[in-house]
Protein backbone atom coordinates (compact mmCIF):
# COMPACT_ATOMS: atom_id res chain seq x y z
CA UNK A 1 0.00 0.00 0.00
CA UNK A 2 2.56 2.57 -0.79
CA UNK A 3 0.29 4.99 -3.10
CA UNK A 4 -1.84 5.19 0.49
CA UNK A 5 1.12 5.98 2.78
CA UNK A 6 1.94 8.56 0.23
CA UNK A 7 -1.24 10.03 0.38
CA UNK A 8 -1.52 9.60 4.21
CA UNK A 9 2.24 11.60 4.07
CA UNK A 10 0.86 14.39 1.50
CA UNK A 11 -1.91 15.11 3.60
CA UNK A 12 -0.32 15.11 6.87
CA UNK A 13 1.98 17.53 5.23
CA UNK A 14 -0.56 19.65 3.78
CA UNK A 15 -1.99 19.33 7.43
CA UNK A 16 1.54 20.96 8.89
CA UNK A 17 1.28 23.66 6.19
CA UNK A 18 -0.12 26.43 8.14
CA UNK A 19 2.08 26.50 10.98
CA UNK A 20 4.68 27.83 8.58
CA UNK A 21 2.64 30.26 6.88
CA UNK A 22 0.98 33.68 7.81
CA UNK A 23 -2.42 33.84 8.07
CA UNK A 24 -2.36 35.74 4.86
CA UNK A 25 -0.78 32.79 3.00
CA UNK A 26 -3.06 30.38 4.99
CA UNK A 27 -5.73 31.57 2.89
CA UNK A 28 -3.97 31.41 -0.29
CA UNK A 29 -2.92 27.87 0.56
CA UNK A 30 -7.08 27.70 1.48
CA UNK A 31 -8.03 29.01 -2.00
CA UNK A 32 -5.20 26.54 -3.68
CA UNK A 33 -6.92 23.27 -2.24
CA UNK A 34 -10.73 24.70 -3.17
CA UNK A 35 -9.23 25.15 -7.00
CA UNK A 36 -7.56 22.10 -6.93
CA UNK A 37 -11.14 20.72 -5.87
CA UNK A 38 -12.39 22.66 -9.06
CA UNK A 39 -10.20 21.34 -11.56
CA UNK A 40 -10.05 17.51 -10.21
CA UNK A 41 -14.34 17.60 -11.28
CA UNK A 42 -13.09 18.66 -14.72
CA UNK A 43 -10.37 16.24 -14.83
CA UNK A 44 -13.00 13.26 -14.59
CA UNK A 45 -14.41 14.65 -17.65
CA UNK A 46 -11.68 15.55 -19.21
CA UNK A 47 -9.02 13.07 -18.62
CA UNK A 48 -11.17 9.48 -18.19
CA UNK A 49 -14.11 10.49 -20.17
CA UNK A 50 -12.49 12.35 -23.20
CA UNK A 51 -14.84 15.46 -22.84
CA UNK A 52 -13.31 18.56 -21.94
CA UNK A 53 -15.64 21.06 -20.59
CA UNK A 54 -15.95 24.55 -20.26
CA UNK A 55 -18.88 25.15 -17.86
CA UNK A 56 -17.35 23.84 -14.22
CA UNK A 57 -16.99 27.50 -13.43
CA UNK A 58 -20.41 28.14 -13.42
CA UNK A 59 -21.46 24.97 -12.01
CA UNK A 60 -18.81 25.67 -9.14
CA UNK A 61 -20.38 29.34 -8.65
CA UNK A 62 -24.08 28.18 -9.05
CA UNK A 63 -23.23 26.38 -5.94
CA UNK A 64 -21.73 29.11 -4.07
CA UNK A 65 -24.26 31.77 -4.99
CA UNK A 66 -26.92 29.01 -3.51
CA UNK A 67 -24.46 28.57 -0.48
CA UNK A 68 -24.44 32.52 0.43
CA UNK A 69 -28.07 33.11 -0.73
CA UNK A 70 -29.39 30.54 0.94
CA UNK A 71 -27.48 30.25 4.39
CA UNK A 72 -29.67 33.34 5.37
CA UNK A 73 -32.74 31.44 6.25
CA UNK A 74 -31.58 27.98 6.50
CA UNK A 75 -28.43 26.63 9.07
CA UNK A 76 -24.76 26.30 7.60
CA UNK A 77 -24.99 22.93 6.73
CA UNK A 78 -28.04 22.49 5.08
CA UNK A 79 -27.08 25.37 2.74
CA UNK A 80 -23.75 23.90 1.84
CA UNK A 81 -25.82 20.51 0.96
CA UNK A 82 -28.57 22.70 -0.94
CA UNK A 83 -25.59 24.34 -3.22
CA UNK A 84 -24.11 21.10 -3.86
CA UNK A 85 -27.49 19.91 -5.02
CA UNK A 86 -27.96 22.71 -7.03
CA UNK A 87 -24.82 22.38 -8.81
CA UNK A 88 -26.28 18.64 -9.19
CA UNK A 89 -29.50 19.53 -10.77
CA UNK A 90 -27.34 22.32 -13.00
CA UNK A 91 -25.30 19.30 -14.44
CA UNK A 92 -27.94 16.94 -15.01
CA UNK A 93 -29.61 19.65 -17.10
CA UNK A 94 -26.68 20.28 -18.61
CA UNK A 95 -25.49 16.66 -19.60
CA UNK A 96 -28.82 15.98 -20.93
CA UNK A 97 -28.26 18.42 -23.62
CA UNK A 98 -24.19 17.66 -23.79
CA UNK A 99 -23.45 14.27 -23.43
CA UNK A 100 -24.25 13.10 -27.02
CA UNK A 101 -21.54 15.37 -28.35
CA UNK A 102 -17.99 15.58 -28.21
CA UNK A 103 -14.78 17.27 -29.02
CA UNK A 104 -15.09 20.56 -30.35
CA UNK A 105 -19.01 20.40 -30.16
CA UNK A 106 -18.80 19.74 -26.42
CA UNK A 107 -16.75 22.63 -25.69
CA UNK A 108 -18.83 25.04 -27.19
CA UNK A 109 -21.99 23.87 -25.96
CA UNK A 110 -20.73 23.48 -22.48
CA UNK A 111 -19.25 26.89 -23.04
CA UNK A 112 -22.50 28.33 -24.11
CA UNK A 113 -24.06 26.46 -21.20
CA UNK A 114 -21.87 28.69 -18.82
CA UNK A 115 -22.50 31.72 -20.94
CA UNK A 116 -26.32 31.34 -19.48
CA UNK A 117 -26.03 30.89 -16.03
CA UNK A 118 -23.21 33.57 -16.06
CA UNK A 119 -25.87 36.34 -17.82
CA UNK A 120 -28.52 35.12 -15.55
CA UNK A 121 -26.62 36.08 -12.17
CA UNK A 122 -25.52 39.14 -13.79
CA UNK A 123 -29.16 40.30 -14.56
CA UNK A 124 -31.29 39.02 -12.31
CA UNK A 125 -30.70 41.31 -9.93
CA UNK A 126 -33.17 41.36 -7.19
CA UNK A 127 -31.78 37.95 -5.91
CA UNK A 128 -28.39 38.31 -7.14
CA UNK A 129 -27.48 41.33 -6.69
CA UNK A 130 -26.25 41.73 -10.58
CA UNK A 131 -22.93 43.00 -10.69
CA UNK A 132 -22.78 44.27 -7.36
CA UNK A 133 -23.02 40.28 -5.90
CA UNK A 134 -23.98 39.84 -2.39
CA UNK A 135 -22.23 39.27 1.04
CA UNK A 136 -22.05 36.11 2.88
CA UNK A 137 -22.23 35.97 6.74
CA UNK A 138 -20.61 32.76 6.89
CA UNK A 139 -17.32 32.97 8.58
CA UNK A 140 -18.68 32.78 12.14
CA UNK A 141 -17.59 31.77 15.41
CA UNK A 142 -14.08 29.05 14.85
CA UNK A 143 -14.84 29.57 11.17
CA UNK A 144 -13.44 33.08 10.94
CA UNK A 145 -10.09 31.98 11.82
CA UNK A 146 -8.17 31.14 8.71
CA UNK A 147 -6.17 28.14 10.18
CA UNK A 148 -9.48 26.56 10.95
CA UNK A 149 -10.94 27.23 7.99
CA UNK A 150 -7.87 25.33 6.29
CA UNK A 151 -8.10 22.52 8.15
CA UNK A 152 -12.23 22.16 7.55
CA UNK A 153 -11.17 22.40 3.41
CA UNK A 154 -8.16 20.31 3.93
CA UNK A 155 -10.53 17.43 5.99
CA UNK A 156 -13.44 17.36 2.98
CA UNK A 157 -11.01 17.95 0.09
CA UNK A 158 -9.08 14.58 1.41
CA UNK A 159 -12.38 12.98 1.25
CA UNK A 160 -14.07 14.40 -2.22
CA UNK A 161 -10.16 13.86 -3.68
CA UNK A 162 -10.18 10.16 -2.20
CA UNK A 163 -13.87 9.81 -2.99
CA UNK A 164 -13.12 10.90 -7.32
CA UNK A 165 -10.33 8.71 -6.64
CA UNK A 166 -12.12 5.81 -6.01
CA UNK A 167 -14.26 6.72 -8.88
CA UNK A 168 -11.94 6.73 -11.51
CA UNK A 169 -10.30 3.54 -10.44
CA UNK A 170 -13.52 1.76 -10.38
CA UNK A 171 -15.19 -0.28 -13.14
CA UNK A 172 -17.65 2.64 -13.84
CA UNK A 173 -13.76 4.97 -14.44
CA UNK A 174 -12.51 1.52 -16.92
CA UNK A 175 -16.05 2.25 -18.49
CA UNK A 176 -15.40 6.01 -19.21
CA UNK A 177 -11.45 5.29 -20.51
CA UNK A 178 -13.17 3.21 -22.67
CA UNK A 179 -15.86 6.07 -23.74
CA UNK A 180 -13.05 8.17 -24.07
CA UNK A 181 -10.95 5.84 -26.53
CA UNK A 182 -14.34 4.34 -28.49
CA UNK A 183 -17.73 4.86 -27.80
CA UNK A 184 -18.56 3.33 -31.00
CA UNK A 185 -16.46 0.33 -29.74
CA UNK A 186 -18.20 0.50 -26.48
CA UNK A 187 -21.62 0.66 -28.08
CA UNK A 188 -20.74 -2.61 -30.13
CA UNK A 189 -19.72 -4.39 -26.27
CA UNK A 190 -23.33 -3.46 -24.80
CA UNK A 191 -21.95 -0.72 -23.24
CA UNK A 192 -24.58 2.71 -22.93
CA UNK A 193 -22.31 5.54 -23.23
CA UNK A 194 -24.92 8.43 -23.11
CA UNK A 195 -26.17 7.51 -19.78
CA UNK A 196 -22.79 6.76 -18.62
CA UNK A 197 -21.12 9.99 -19.67
CA UNK A 198 -24.38 11.62 -18.14
CA UNK A 199 -23.55 10.45 -14.85
CA UNK A 200 -19.71 10.85 -15.04
CA UNK A 201 -21.09 14.45 -15.92
CA UNK A 202 -23.17 15.09 -12.64
CA UNK A 203 -20.46 13.21 -10.71
CA UNK A 204 -18.13 15.80 -11.77
CA UNK A 205 -20.69 18.61 -11.63
CA UNK A 206 -21.25 17.52 -7.67
CA UNK A 207 -17.55 17.61 -6.79
CA UNK A 208 -17.87 21.10 -8.55
CA UNK A 209 -20.51 22.32 -6.66
CA UNK A 210 -18.41 20.37 -3.57
CA UNK A 211 -15.85 22.59 -4.10
CA UNK A 212 -18.20 25.84 -4.93
CA UNK A 213 -19.36 25.54 -1.35
CA UNK A 214 -16.49 25.59 0.62
CA UNK A 215 -15.48 28.80 -1.73
CA UNK A 216 -18.58 30.67 -0.25
CA UNK A 217 -17.04 29.31 3.03
CA UNK A 218 -13.73 30.77 2.19
CA UNK A 219 -14.53 34.15 0.11
CA UNK A 220 -18.11 35.06 1.79
CA UNK A 221 -19.22 36.64 -1.02
CA UNK A 222 -20.38 36.06 -4.69
CA UNK A 223 -20.65 38.11 -7.51
CA UNK A 224 -20.68 36.88 -11.54
CA UNK A 225 -17.16 36.54 -11.52
CA UNK A 226 -16.98 33.45 -9.96
CA UNK A 227 -19.64 32.08 -12.65
CA UNK A 228 -18.34 33.63 -15.07
CA UNK A 229 -15.90 31.72 -18.07
CA UNK A 230 -12.37 32.84 -17.41
CA UNK A 231 -13.36 30.70 -13.91
CA UNK A 232 -13.97 27.55 -16.24
CA UNK A 233 -10.76 28.08 -18.08
CA UNK A 234 -8.72 28.16 -15.17
CA UNK A 235 -9.88 25.51 -13.57
CA UNK A 236 -9.32 23.48 -17.20
CA UNK A 237 -5.98 25.07 -17.29
CA UNK A 238 -5.01 24.20 -13.49
CA UNK A 239 -6.21 20.45 -14.30
CA UNK A 240 -3.87 20.58 -18.08
CA UNK A 241 -0.85 22.33 -16.15
CA UNK A 242 -0.65 19.19 -13.17
CA UNK A 243 -1.68 17.13 -15.69
CA UNK A 244 -5.03 15.72 -17.54
CA UNK A 245 -5.76 12.46 -16.45
CA UNK A 246 -3.72 12.11 -13.24
CA UNK A 247 -6.54 13.48 -11.23
CA UNK A 248 -4.10 14.76 -8.03
CA UNK A 249 -1.84 16.48 -10.57
CA UNK A 250 -4.40 19.08 -10.72
CA UNK A 251 -3.20 20.22 -7.00
CA UNK A 252 -0.24 21.07 -8.72
CA UNK A 253 -1.71 23.15 -11.37
CA UNK A 254 -3.60 25.00 -8.99
CA UNK A 255 -0.91 25.86 -6.90
CA UNK A 256 1.65 26.65 -9.60
CA UNK A 257 -1.42 28.83 -11.54
CA UNK A 258 -2.46 30.58 -8.27
CA UNK A 259 1.05 30.94 -6.81
CA UNK A 260 2.48 32.38 -9.56
CA UNK A 261 -0.76 34.86 -9.82
CA UNK A 262 0.01 35.94 -6.40
CA UNK A 263 4.06 36.62 -7.01
CA UNK A 264 3.21 38.55 -10.46
CA UNK A 265 0.75 40.81 -9.07
CA UNK A 266 3.03 42.46 -7.01
CA UNK A 267 4.99 43.58 -9.92
CA UNK A 268 2.53 43.50 -12.51
CA UNK A 269 -0.89 44.04 -13.32
CA UNK A 270 -0.55 42.11 -16.24
CA UNK A 271 -1.66 38.78 -14.85
CA UNK A 272 -3.38 37.38 -17.62
CA UNK A 273 -1.10 38.33 -19.93
CA UNK A 274 1.75 36.01 -17.72
CA UNK A 275 -1.40 33.26 -17.89
CA UNK A 276 -1.47 33.48 -21.61
CA UNK A 277 2.12 33.13 -21.68
CA UNK A 278 2.74 30.22 -18.82
CA UNK A 279 0.10 28.17 -20.26
CA UNK A 280 2.02 28.66 -24.01
CA UNK A 281 5.43 27.58 -22.08
CA UNK A 282 3.57 24.36 -20.14
CA UNK A 283 2.53 23.22 -23.51
CA UNK A 284 5.66 22.94 -25.35
CA UNK A 285 7.87 21.59 -21.92
CA UNK A 286 5.38 19.39 -20.52
CA UNK A 287 2.15 19.53 -22.47
CA UNK A 288 1.78 16.29 -20.58
CA UNK A 289 1.62 18.51 -17.23
CA UNK A 290 3.77 19.05 -14.40
CA UNK A 291 2.58 15.67 -12.62
CA UNK A 292 2.38 13.97 -16.15
CA UNK A 293 6.01 15.06 -16.81
CA UNK A 294 7.28 13.82 -13.39
CA UNK A 295 5.57 10.67 -14.33
CA UNK A 296 7.45 10.02 -17.74
CA UNK A 297 10.79 11.81 -16.22
CA UNK A 298 10.79 8.90 -13.20
CA UNK A 299 9.71 5.84 -16.22
CA UNK A 300 6.30 5.39 -14.52
CA UNK A 301 3.90 7.45 -16.35
CA UNK A 302 -0.02 5.64 -15.50
CA UNK A 303 -1.94 8.73 -16.88
CA UNK A 304 -3.86 7.91 -19.95
CA UNK A 305 -2.55 10.68 -21.94
CA UNK A 306 -2.90 14.05 -23.01
CA UNK A 307 -6.24 15.84 -24.06
CA UNK A 308 -7.98 15.36 -27.06
CA UNK B 1 -38.30 -26.20 -35.48
CA UNK B 2 -36.00 -24.05 -33.46
CA UNK B 3 -35.68 -20.18 -33.91
CA UNK B 4 -33.17 -19.72 -36.51
CA UNK B 5 -30.07 -17.93 -34.98
CA UNK B 6 -30.14 -14.97 -37.81
CA UNK B 7 -33.11 -14.14 -40.54
CA UNK B 8 -32.80 -11.55 -42.57
CA UNK B 9 -35.74 -10.94 -44.73
CA UNK B 10 -35.84 -8.43 -48.18
CA UNK B 11 -32.80 -6.26 -46.16
CA UNK B 12 -32.16 -3.34 -47.75
CA UNK B 13 -29.64 -0.20 -47.46
CA UNK B 14 -29.31 2.98 -49.27
CA UNK B 15 -27.23 5.60 -49.76
CA UNK B 16 -28.57 8.09 -51.56
CA UNK B 17 -29.18 6.62 -54.85
CA UNK B 18 -26.52 3.77 -54.05
CA UNK B 19 -28.35 0.36 -53.22
CA UNK B 20 -25.21 -0.95 -50.82
CA UNK B 21 -27.52 -3.99 -50.06
CA UNK B 22 -30.04 -4.56 -51.81
CA UNK B 23 -33.39 -7.12 -51.01
CA UNK B 24 -30.70 -9.46 -48.89
CA UNK B 25 -32.54 -12.23 -47.69
CA UNK B 26 -31.37 -15.07 -45.82
CA UNK B 27 -31.35 -17.47 -42.44
CA UNK B 28 -28.54 -19.08 -40.30
CA UNK B 29 -29.19 -22.20 -38.49
CA UNK B 30 -28.25 -22.36 -34.77
CA UNK B 31 -25.04 -23.58 -34.51
CA UNK B 32 -24.40 -22.55 -38.42
CA UNK B 33 -21.50 -21.26 -40.07
CA UNK B 34 -21.62 -18.74 -42.57
CA UNK B 35 -19.29 -17.06 -45.04
CA UNK B 36 -20.28 -14.50 -46.99
CA UNK B 37 -18.08 -13.40 -49.34
CA UNK B 38 -17.97 -11.24 -52.28
CA UNK B 39 -15.88 -8.87 -54.85
CA UNK B 40 -14.89 -5.27 -53.24
CA UNK B 41 -18.13 -3.05 -53.23
CA UNK B 42 -20.07 -6.30 -52.95
CA UNK B 43 -22.10 -4.74 -49.66
CA UNK B 44 -20.73 -7.08 -47.32
CA UNK B 45 -20.02 -4.89 -44.69
CA UNK B 46 -23.02 -2.68 -44.82
CA UNK B 47 -24.59 -5.90 -44.81
CA UNK B 48 -22.92 -6.72 -41.44
CA UNK B 49 -24.05 -3.03 -39.98
CA UNK B 50 -27.49 -3.67 -40.36
CA UNK B 51 -27.39 -7.13 -38.83
CA UNK B 52 -25.21 -5.71 -35.54
CA UNK B 53 -27.57 -2.28 -35.36
CA UNK B 54 -24.70 -0.46 -36.59
CA UNK B 55 -26.80 0.73 -39.14
CA UNK B 56 -30.56 0.59 -39.80
CA UNK B 57 -31.52 -1.03 -43.27
CA UNK B 58 -33.92 0.71 -45.41
CA UNK B 59 -36.17 -1.77 -46.06
CA UNK B 60 -36.81 -5.40 -44.63
CA UNK B 61 -36.59 -7.06 -41.58
CA UNK B 62 -33.86 -8.34 -39.03
CA UNK B 63 -34.72 -11.21 -36.61
CA UNK B 64 -32.16 -12.01 -33.69
CA UNK B 65 -33.06 -15.43 -32.13
CA UNK B 66 -36.51 -15.67 -34.03
CA UNK B 67 -37.48 -11.99 -32.09
CA UNK B 68 -37.41 -9.27 -34.88
CA UNK B 69 -34.46 -6.73 -33.95
CA UNK B 70 -34.90 -4.60 -37.06
CA UNK B 71 -34.57 -1.20 -34.94
CA UNK B 72 -32.95 -2.45 -32.16
CA UNK B 73 -29.50 -0.04 -31.23
CA UNK B 74 -26.17 -1.81 -31.35
CA UNK B 75 -26.16 -2.29 -27.48
CA UNK B 76 -29.03 -4.06 -27.37
CA UNK B 77 -28.57 -6.32 -30.12
CA UNK B 78 -25.29 -7.08 -27.63
CA UNK B 79 -26.84 -7.67 -24.96
CA UNK B 80 -29.18 -9.98 -27.09
CA UNK B 81 -26.13 -11.87 -27.99
CA UNK B 82 -24.83 -10.82 -31.01
CA UNK B 83 -20.87 -10.48 -30.38
CA UNK B 84 -18.71 -8.74 -33.25
CA UNK B 85 -15.60 -7.86 -34.25
CA UNK B 86 -14.37 -5.27 -36.85
CA UNK B 87 -12.55 -5.05 -39.56
CA UNK B 88 -10.92 -2.23 -39.47
CA UNK B 89 -9.10 -2.79 -35.63
CA UNK B 90 -11.13 -1.11 -32.97
CA UNK B 91 -9.85 -1.68 -29.82
CA UNK B 92 -9.14 0.02 -26.84
CA UNK B 93 -5.41 1.77 -28.02
CA UNK B 94 -4.13 3.67 -24.76
CA UNK B 95 -5.63 0.59 -22.07
CA UNK B 96 -3.73 -2.62 -21.65
CA UNK B 97 -5.29 -6.23 -22.86
CA UNK B 98 -6.96 -7.06 -19.55
CA UNK B 99 -8.82 -3.71 -19.53
CA UNK B 100 -10.02 -4.46 -22.79
CA UNK B 101 -11.01 -7.79 -21.63
CA UNK B 102 -13.15 -6.19 -18.75
CA UNK B 103 -15.33 -4.16 -20.81
CA UNK B 104 -15.98 -6.28 -22.98
CA UNK B 105 -16.79 -8.69 -20.33
CA UNK B 106 -18.75 -6.22 -18.24
CA UNK B 107 -20.40 -4.99 -21.41
CA UNK B 108 -23.80 -7.30 -21.04
CA UNK B 109 -23.64 -6.84 -17.17
CA UNK B 110 -24.23 -4.30 -14.17
CA UNK B 111 -20.52 -4.35 -12.88
CA UNK B 112 -19.89 -1.81 -15.39
CA UNK B 113 -22.19 0.89 -13.22
CA UNK B 114 -20.17 0.29 -9.92
CA UNK B 115 -18.02 3.14 -9.02
CA UNK B 116 -17.59 2.13 -5.05
CA UNK B 117 -15.20 -0.03 -5.56
CA UNK B 118 -11.80 -0.98 -7.29
CA UNK B 119 -11.64 -2.07 -10.83
CA UNK B 120 -11.04 -5.93 -9.94
CA UNK B 121 -12.75 -8.96 -11.55
CA UNK B 122 -14.17 -11.87 -9.36
CA UNK B 123 -13.43 -15.67 -9.80
CA UNK B 124 -15.75 -16.03 -12.33
CA UNK B 125 -14.63 -13.31 -14.48
CA UNK B 126 -10.93 -13.69 -14.08
CA UNK B 127 -11.72 -17.75 -15.13
CA UNK B 128 -13.92 -16.21 -18.26
CA UNK B 129 -11.25 -13.85 -19.45
CA UNK B 130 -8.78 -16.41 -19.07
CA UNK B 131 -10.43 -18.82 -20.91
CA UNK B 132 -11.62 -16.45 -24.37
CA UNK B 133 -7.67 -15.05 -24.30
CA UNK B 134 -7.01 -19.09 -24.32
CA UNK B 135 -9.13 -19.23 -27.00
CA UNK B 136 -7.46 -16.68 -28.79
CA UNK B 137 -3.87 -17.85 -28.00
CA UNK B 138 -3.39 -14.65 -26.05
CA UNK B 139 -2.23 -16.14 -22.41
CA UNK B 140 0.17 -14.11 -20.99
CA UNK B 141 -0.41 -10.58 -22.69
CA UNK B 142 -2.71 -8.99 -20.06
CA UNK B 143 0.09 -6.58 -19.08
CA UNK B 144 0.66 -5.70 -22.79
CA UNK B 145 -0.77 -1.93 -23.52
CA UNK B 146 -3.35 -2.80 -26.52
CA UNK B 147 -1.08 -0.22 -28.94
CA UNK B 148 2.44 -2.24 -28.47
CA UNK B 149 0.49 -5.44 -29.60
CA UNK B 150 1.50 -6.49 -32.98
CA UNK B 151 -1.06 -6.52 -35.55
CA UNK B 152 -2.09 -9.92 -35.16
CA UNK B 153 -1.83 -9.95 -31.57
CA UNK B 154 -4.75 -6.93 -32.27
CA UNK B 155 -6.85 -9.66 -34.06
CA UNK B 156 -6.30 -12.23 -31.95
CA UNK B 157 -7.92 -9.76 -28.85
CA UNK B 158 -10.55 -9.09 -31.15
CA UNK B 159 -11.72 -12.30 -30.84
CA UNK B 160 -10.95 -13.06 -27.85
CA UNK B 161 -13.02 -9.82 -26.62
CA UNK B 162 -15.72 -11.24 -28.65
CA UNK B 163 -15.82 -14.19 -26.76
CA UNK B 164 -15.98 -13.20 -23.54
CA UNK B 165 -19.37 -11.93 -23.80
CA UNK B 166 -20.64 -15.22 -24.38
CA UNK B 167 -22.04 -14.62 -27.77
CA UNK B 168 -24.95 -16.36 -29.37
CA UNK B 169 -24.21 -15.11 -32.76
CA UNK B 170 -21.10 -14.20 -33.96
CA UNK B 171 -20.03 -11.58 -36.68
CA UNK B 172 -16.49 -11.80 -37.55
CA UNK B 173 -15.57 -9.05 -40.10
CA UNK B 174 -12.64 -10.07 -42.23
CA UNK B 175 -10.91 -11.19 -39.26
CA UNK B 176 -7.69 -12.37 -40.97
CA UNK B 177 -7.23 -9.06 -43.20
CA UNK B 178 -3.93 -7.94 -43.32
CA UNK B 179 -2.37 -10.57 -41.75
CA UNK B 180 0.79 -12.84 -43.06
CA UNK B 181 -0.04 -16.55 -43.89
CA UNK B 182 1.03 -17.79 -40.92
CA UNK B 183 -0.78 -15.24 -38.63
CA UNK B 184 -3.88 -16.12 -41.03
CA UNK B 185 -3.26 -20.05 -40.42
CA UNK B 186 -3.59 -19.15 -36.77
CA UNK B 187 -6.92 -17.11 -36.97
CA UNK B 188 -8.02 -19.96 -39.04
CA UNK B 189 -7.32 -22.86 -36.51
CA UNK B 190 -8.45 -20.40 -33.89
CA UNK B 191 -12.36 -19.74 -35.39
CA UNK B 192 -12.02 -23.34 -35.98
CA UNK B 193 -11.48 -24.43 -32.60
CA UNK B 194 -14.63 -22.43 -31.19
CA UNK B 195 -17.62 -23.94 -29.73
CA UNK B 196 -19.80 -25.49 -32.49
CA UNK B 197 -23.17 -24.44 -31.08
CA UNK B 198 -22.48 -20.96 -31.71
CA UNK B 199 -23.68 -19.31 -34.62
CA UNK B 200 -21.47 -17.33 -36.72
CA UNK B 201 -21.26 -14.89 -39.97
CA UNK B 202 -18.37 -14.22 -41.54
CA UNK B 203 -16.77 -12.03 -43.88
CA UNK B 204 -13.33 -12.71 -45.68
CA UNK B 205 -11.83 -11.60 -48.95
CA UNK B 206 -9.78 -14.54 -49.10
CA UNK B 207 -12.20 -17.75 -50.64
CA UNK B 208 -10.02 -20.52 -49.33
CA UNK B 209 -9.56 -19.76 -46.15
CA UNK B 210 -13.42 -18.74 -45.41
CA UNK B 211 -14.40 -22.16 -47.91
CA UNK B 212 -12.50 -24.37 -45.29
CA UNK B 213 -14.17 -22.72 -42.21
CA UNK B 214 -17.91 -22.46 -42.70
CA UNK B 215 -20.72 -25.04 -43.13
CA UNK B 216 -22.19 -22.93 -45.77
CA UNK B 217 -21.20 -19.82 -48.49
CA UNK B 218 -23.46 -16.99 -49.21
CA UNK B 219 -21.46 -14.68 -51.98
CA UNK B 220 -22.61 -11.46 -52.90
CA UNK B 221 -21.89 -9.24 -55.89
CA UNK B 222 -23.37 -5.28 -56.05
CA UNK B 223 -25.48 -5.29 -53.14
CA UNK B 224 -27.80 -8.70 -53.96
CA UNK B 225 -26.88 -12.60 -53.03
CA UNK B 226 -25.42 -14.58 -56.10
CA UNK B 227 -25.30 -17.74 -54.83
CA UNK B 228 -25.65 -19.70 -51.77
CA UNK B 229 -24.72 -23.00 -51.37
CA UNK B 230 -22.06 -25.94 -49.27
CA UNK B 231 -18.48 -24.60 -49.68
CA UNK B 232 -17.78 -27.64 -52.07
CA UNK B 233 -20.33 -26.30 -54.83
CA UNK B 234 -18.79 -22.50 -54.07
CA UNK B 235 -15.73 -23.14 -56.02
CA UNK B 236 -17.16 -24.50 -58.95
CA UNK B 237 -20.03 -21.83 -59.30
CA UNK B 238 -18.89 -20.37 -63.22
CA UNK B 239 -20.66 -17.36 -61.62
CA UNK B 240 -18.79 -17.08 -58.59
CA UNK B 241 -15.69 -17.36 -61.00
CA UNK B 242 -17.06 -14.52 -62.71
CA UNK B 243 -17.18 -12.00 -60.41
CA UNK B 244 -14.29 -12.80 -58.86
CA UNK B 245 -12.22 -13.24 -61.67
CA UNK B 246 -13.98 -11.48 -64.34
CA UNK B 247 -14.21 -12.90 -67.71
CA UNK B 248 -11.26 -14.87 -69.15
CA UNK B 249 -10.51 -11.93 -71.55
CA UNK B 250 -10.44 -9.58 -68.47
CA UNK B 251 -8.05 -11.39 -66.28
CA UNK B 252 -5.49 -11.71 -69.09
CA UNK B 253 -5.85 -8.02 -69.21
CA UNK B 254 -4.87 -7.59 -65.78
CA UNK B 255 -1.94 -9.68 -65.85
CA UNK B 256 -0.19 -7.59 -68.41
Amino acid sequence: MTAAASAAAGVLALALLPFALSAFHVGVATEILIFALLAMSIDVLAGFAGRTPLCHGAIFGTSTYVVILSAHAIPLPLAMLAGIGAAGLLALLFGVIAVRTSGVYFLLLTLALGLIVWGVCLRWTAVTGGENGVRGDLRQGWLADARALYWLVLAAGTVLAAAMWRLVRSPFGLTLRGIKDSPTRMQALGHDVARHLLLAFVASGLFAGAAGALYALYNDFVSPTTVALPQSVEGLLMAIAGGVGTLFGALAGAALLIGLELFVSAWTERWPTVLGLTAILLMIVAPEGLVGKAGAIMGSRRSTGGIR
Amino acid sequence: MPAAALALHGVSVRFGALRAVDGVSLTLEEGERRAVIGPNGAGKTTLFNAISGAILPSEGRVEIGGRDATRASPQERARRGVGRTFQITNLFPELTVAENMRLALRGRGAAKWFFWRADTLDAHGREAVAAALASARMEGRDAARVRDLSYGEQRQLELAMALVQRPRLLLLDEPAAGLSPVERGLVAAIVRALPRDLSMVLIEHDMDLALGLVDRVTVMHEGRVLVEAAPAEIRGDARVQEVYLGTPHRVLAAAC
